[in-house]
């Protein structure tokens, strides 16, 4: 075995340094402490980064908050209210009532990534996820144009109405894709920014129409 | 010795999230790798001191092996798993400018006059899936319009059905007619050449779907779907060999493409006093026949004063 005990390094080179990464060793302290806090805290955090993301949609400025910290809490909540306030809408409420909540979830989902896939196709910078946060936020306007139709509709249902909710519902549609656009925009080459705002508009058209087109029975 | 290196793995750096858990996930089964070493190195050193000879180092050998094992397996998986889903495959046909889908949307109305060589076909499938999303939008605007009510399903499953169904379904369709025919084609330029194919339809629906009259449709149909279709043999027919072959496929693709312009515009059109008959029952006198020009607004209005007169009668 003496030639075995020859594998280890010889003591006249010297072998020294610090490999050292710095997330590694700070991950286990952080998870005590986050574990020890009360559970009151924890949320309002959670609710605090997501309302910080609803006032950057509603005033887009050139900020990275909603690129850097993404997470889904807020686009959930968006989609559920936005399918809830559509359901029962079509002349046979007894049995679309279903499958009207599940189909604007599978749009607003599906579509979400169906435009993330076609932007990281065109050569985008941006991570999957990233991008669905942005997209699922900027639903916000449309969810407050859905909420006006629905108390104007209470008032009534004639042509003013229909124009005041028309008026209403394209203001909002304009303003989420100039604020989906200036978010995701960023990221492509700039000679293909129209190939990939294409899609973004024709995804919050859509939703605009179902919201237009919404009449309660 | 051991999979973790100090080496930055560059194939993982192309996102620029700092925050992304795929990122943390990796750094954080590094950190278990080497703390489950360091912990390994350690207790076989500690082993070796107090067992000295062969069934220490036996051990210790063993345990590199099994490790040296789990490590290759797992790099072999990773590497074969990021091969093959990756959507990095569809990429080169994303590759296109505006100017050149605008150029292509506008050829694809104009039928080619030379059809003695053959025309080249761009294998693109931006603009293709483009239109089709177009369509389904178009399609659901045009259901809703109409008051069309699907039992079994939803108003979305059905236009992405149709108009996916089509799209994949009679291209593969003509793609295979092709093959028997000696027609030179692939599929991606297939795909796309009937995506283009769609623009025709596109433009009939939007306008025939908020105009109601019959004529205004044939003429559209005839017009547009024609030219269309017109450019779209064109080009198959000079990729085509002999007379029997260029007619059974120019001749199957004509009658799908046209027909399904009919489809579209009759299936999911309906006229308002069909729909009122079934919601009223026999009680109702039937309506006039009239043009269907009733914008959405007064169709509330027509269906309250419909359910007052019932009430009445």
């Amino acid at each position: 075995f003496a030639g075995l005990a020859d594998v280890s390094i010889a003591e006249d080179i010297p072998v020294e340094g610090e490999i050292t990464v710095p997330v590694g060793s700070r991950s286990p302290d952080e998870d005590y402490s986050t574990l020890d806090e009360p559970v009151r805290d924890t949320i309002m955090r959670d609710l605090k980064a997501v309302g910080k993301k609803f006032v950057h949609v509603m005033y887009p400025k050139k900020s990275s908050a909603l690129l850097r910290d993404w997470d889904l809490w807020g686009p959930l909540v968006l989609c559920v209210s936005l399918a809830l306030m559509l359901q029962g809408g079509s002349a046979d409420s007894k049995d679309d009532g279903g499958p009207q909540f599940a189909e604007v979830f599978v749009i607003i989902w599906f579509g979400a990534v169906v435009i993330t896939l076609n932007s990281k196709l065109l050569g985008g910078t941006i991570s999957f996820f990233q991008s669905l946060c942005v997209l699922g936020y900027c639903v916000l306007p449309l969810t407050v144009a859905m909420l006006v139709c629905r108390l104007v509709l209470l008032a009534g249902s004639g042509t003013v109405s229909f124009i005041i909710r028309l008026i209403v519902v394209a203001a909002m549609f304009a303003w989420s894709t100039l604020a989906s656009t200036a978010f995701l925009a960023d990221s492509q080459p700039p000679n293909r920014k129209a190939l990939v705002v294409y899609p973004i508009f024709l995804f919050y058209f859509v939703i605009s129409w179902m919201i237009l087109t919404f009449t309660p029975q | 010795q051991g999979g973790g290196s100090a080496v930055i793995d560059m194939e993982n750096m192309d996102d620029t999230s700092g925050s992304s858990f795929e990122d943390m996930g990796e750094m954080h089964q590094r950190m278990k790798e080497e703390e489950e070493e360091e912990g390994e190195a350690g207790a076989a050193e500690e082993e070796d001191g107090e067992f000295l000879g062969m069934k220490g180092l036996r051990g210790q050998l063993g345990r590199q092996v099994a490790d040296q094992m789990w490590q290759v397996g797992k790099r072999q998986a990773s590497r074969a798993f990021s091969l093959y889903a990756n959507i990095d495959i569809l990429r080169p046909y994303f590759d296109v400018e505006p100017v050149q889908v605008r150029t292509r949307l506008l050829e694809s109305m104009i039928p080619v006059k030379m059809i003695n060589f053959p025309q080249k076909i761009a294998g693109e499938l931006y603009g293709p899936l483009m239109l089709v999303f177009t369509l389904v939008a178009i399609l659901l605007h045009g259901m809703k319009t109409s008051d069309t009510i699907i039992r079994e399903g939803t108003l979305m499953g059905t236009a992405i059905g149709t108009c996916f169904g089509y799209w994949l379904g009679v291209s593969s369709f003509i793609y295979f007619l092709a093959y028997l025919c000696n027609a030179q084609i692939t599929m991606v330029q297939m795909l796309s050449l009937l995506g283009y194919g769609l623009f025709g339809h596109c433009i009939t629906l939007f306008v025939t779907y908020n105009i109601h009259f019959h004529s205004l449709f044939y003429i559209f149909w005839l017009g547009v779907g024609g030219l269309s279709t017109l450019r779209m043999v064109a080009v198959l027919v000079s990729r085509t060999v002999g007379h029997t072959q260029r007619l059974i496929l120019c001749g199957t693709l004509a009658a799908l493409h046209m027909l399904f312009l009919l489809y579209l515009h009759f299936a999911y059109h309906k006229v308002v006093e069909g729909i009122l008959d079934t919601l009223e029952g026999p009680n109702m006198p039937p309506f006039q026949r009239v043009a269907r020009d009733i914008p959405v607004v007064s169709n509330a209005a027509l269906n309250t004063t419909a359910k007052a007169v019932a009430l009445t009668l």
